[in-house]
């Protein structure tokens, strides 16, 4: 068979903007799926689907992606998990959400539905009613002596998000480890149906509350595709300045609980302190220190306060230094190092399987950053540098982080310093069409498609990089000892909300 | 040597002091009626339970951020803990999801008596944006609340402010 990405790429082309779509019939994508068992690439950056159809979207090696589509043919498709591992959590949802079964696909145990909804897959055509009552649910256990179960979560931690984690032990090492979720599932695609683009921002705004600003730009950048809409230049730079903050701010966060998981007190002192200052000037720039709901399809919903540019530009010089303090801290630490190195190797096997997004990407290797590919303004003008090499483990995910937040604050301060005038915002024409959008978020790559009806939204779905990096923790956690769980999960920590939708 | 970094490290403004308070007037105001109302009721502080309902982690964020060390929150009795068991308040975030219900309502029922519920952020108040899914309940409304904190998110401010409320009311109340 011929290469994958030119066999796709024969197929008939349908219109998503900016990149068109290629129409598989069944037949077709059954080839493709065996065609992926056969090698790792493209990779899978997400499955969704339609009442009628199943989506994939595939990033072959050159960065380029594919958006591929096919249809449903009694109730069902062709699994793409036996090729894909990436599939399976995607495959349980479909199931849940549309109802669509994935053919030899290798897990069919529920995953959002619970049983407590009073309808069954409630994005299909017509949503069955039902009894609410919980399904049972059963975790893989090895049948071997010595064995225990240790389970953890929906409600566990201090301030934790909710999840279920099941480990089966042999003495303090996991032999397997699974991840239950769906706890935190509001149905946000039914809420977002059948309403106008800007009112359905909100709901994206709240797809996971520390890439808020991410998830609103990348459905933005869908819906603006979609409508043809062009952003005016000061926009742009302001959503990029938004966008920067954010990843300024949560990898500070990040980089605190990392310190307080492995004891380091001082550092997640600092780092709590250093967050504080960034989120008030968020506060007074934009009106809101999260700066959830600022970015609207379109533009923004609101231009930077009067002296908010002073305000920002003065918090990021102070912040300069407060990072390299915090940075001397880290790495002058042995014991703090020590604690950190050879926490969460995974095989490469795994990680070009998974494609990981974001630091977490570039912790392990990869370098794939959405605002240089495929890339969208401002970034395209912009210089940024090249990530440097780093292990892969835990310690060199801290330094990927710093690396990261020095990136960060540069960005910001050349987009602030050359701030352009003029419009915050352009109008949405009342019209139809599709689009796909990007934005990094702090994660990593976090992707939004929509199909606009008549000015309102008929269909979408988001995906965030948690999708592919929850199974990777899950592979990251068996092997390790116990103690150094809570490392692992500071480290990779995944959304818990964008996954569960 | 180490003898002297200690030195110099004692010599030193401790670093978590030399970080300035974000709002130190709002924080002295709310210190001040917490010490009154303290005096004359609690003799104790008051243990807070977290747990998220399905919100998206943005009232999270914000609580991470009140127990920083900005805040320093064990100067006013209060404190985060894991175990409901262990808990006075339990501080709810996020619209209560029907695959979440039956976890808060076994959380409350363990708590020893008396118990507080506070409900924090629009979607534990009435659903906020999430009102009216097929997965979700319009927010808390199976086990009572007694105090509500408005906000998406809300500050670390507001909830302080909600959470020494209690507190007083606690105090004054009985």
């Amino acid at each position: 068979m011929m290469e994958i990405a030119a066999f796709i790429r024969a197929a008939q082309k349908e219109e998503l903007r900016p990149y068109p779509r290629f129409l598989l019939s069944a037949e077709e994508w059954q080839a493709m799926s065996a065609a992926l068992a056969k090698t790792l690439h493209p990779a899978l950056l997400a499955l969704w689907a339609e009442s009628d159809r199943v989506h994939a979207l595939l990033q072959d090696e050159n960065g380029d992606l594919l958006p591929v589509a096919s249809p449903i043919v009694n109730g069902a498709y062709a699994a793409l998990s036996p090729a894909r591992p990436a599939a399976i959590w995607f495959e349980r949802v479909i199931r849940d959400l549309w109802g669509h079964s994935a053919e030899g696909g290798r897990d069919h145990q529920t995953w959002l539905d619970h049983g407590t909804w009073a309808i069954e897959a409630p994005l299909s055509r017509r949503p069955k009613a039902r009894l609410g009552e919980e399904l049972p649910r059963e975790f893989a256990a090895p049948e071997e002596e010595d064995v225990h179960q240790f389970a953890l979560g929906p409600i566990s931690g201090g301030i934790a998000k909710p999840f279920h984690l099941r480990i089966t032990m042999h003495g303090d090492v996991p032999l397997t480890a699974e991840f239950y979720m769906g706890y935190a599932h509001k149905g946000v695609m039914a809420l977002m149906r059948g309403k106008l683009p800007r009112v359905a921002a909100r709901f994206a705004a709240r797809l996971s509350g520390d890439a808020t600003v991410a998830h609103a730009l990348a459905y933005a950048h869908a819906v603006e595709a979609a409508l043809g809409v062009q952003v005016p230049a000061r926009a742009i730079a302001l959503r990029a300045i938004m966008a920067e903050l954010e990843r300024i701010a949560h990898h500070l966060f990040q980089i605190g609980v990392i310190a307080d998981t492995a004891k380091f007190g001082i550092l997640h002192a600092g780092c709590g302190s250093t967050l504080e200052e960034l989120r008030a000037s968020t506060a007074r720039a934009f009106g809101h220190r999260l700066m959830m709901d600022c970015i609207v399809p379109g533009g923004l919903a609101a231009d930077i306060a009067a002296d908010g540019q002073a305000t920002v530009l003065g918090m990021l010089d102070a912040l300069q230094g407060k990072v390299s303090d915090l940075a001397a801290l880290s790495f002058s630490e042995p014991p703090f190092l020590a604690r950190l190195q050879g926490i969460g190797r995974l095989s490469e096997q795994l990680v070009r399987e998974f494609a990981p997004g974001g630091p977490i990407g570039r912790t392990y290797g990869s370098h794939f950053d959405a605002r240089r590919r495929p890339g969208y303004p401002p970034y395209d003008s912009l210089e940024m540098p090249l990530p440097q090499a780093a292990s892969p483990d835990a310690a060199g995910y801290l330094r990927v982080l710093f690396a990261e937040l020095r990136t960060s604050m540069d960005l910001a301060r050349r987009l602030l310093e050359h701030l352009p005038d003029g419009e915050i915002s352009a109008p949405l024409p009342v019209s139809s069409g599709e689009g796909l959008g990007v934005a990094e978020a702090p994660r990593g790559d976090v992707w939004h498609w929509v199909r606009l009806d008549g000015g309102m939204i008929a269909a979408s779905f988001a995906a965030d990089p948690s999708w592919r990096h929850w199974p990777l923790l899950e592979a990251a956690l068996v092997g390790e000892a116990m103690e150094d769980l809570p490392l692992c999960l500071a480290c990779f920590h995944c959304s818990v909300s964008a996954v569960d939708l | 040597m180490p003898s002297l970094k200690l030195l110099r490290n004692l010599w030193k403004r401790s670093e978590a002091r030399a970080f300035p308070l974000a709002q130190a007037e709002i924080l002295t105001a709310l210190q001040a009626r917490l010490q009154e109302a303290s005096q004359r009721r609690l003799g104790r502080s008051l243990a807070v339970r977290h747990v998220d309902t399905g919100g998206c982690g943005g009232c999270e964020l914000e609580l991470q951020a009140l127990a920083s060390v900005v805040y320093d929150l064990s100067r006013y009795g209060l404190s985060f803990v894991e175990s409901p068991r262990h808990a006075d308040v339990l501080l709810l975030t996020g619209p209560m999801t029907h695959n979440m219900k039956a976890g808060v309502e076994r959380a409350y029922a363990v708590m020893g008596q008396p118990k507080w519920v506070v409900a924090v952020g629009d979607c534990a108040i009435d659903g906020g944006v999430f009102q009216g899914s097929y997965a979700c309940g319009n927010g808390v409304t199976t086990i009572p609340v007694d105090v509500v904190i408005r906000g998406c998110p809300p500050t670390p401010h507001q909830i302080l402010e909600g959470l020494l409320m209690l507190l007083e009311a606690n105090a004054t109340g009985g």
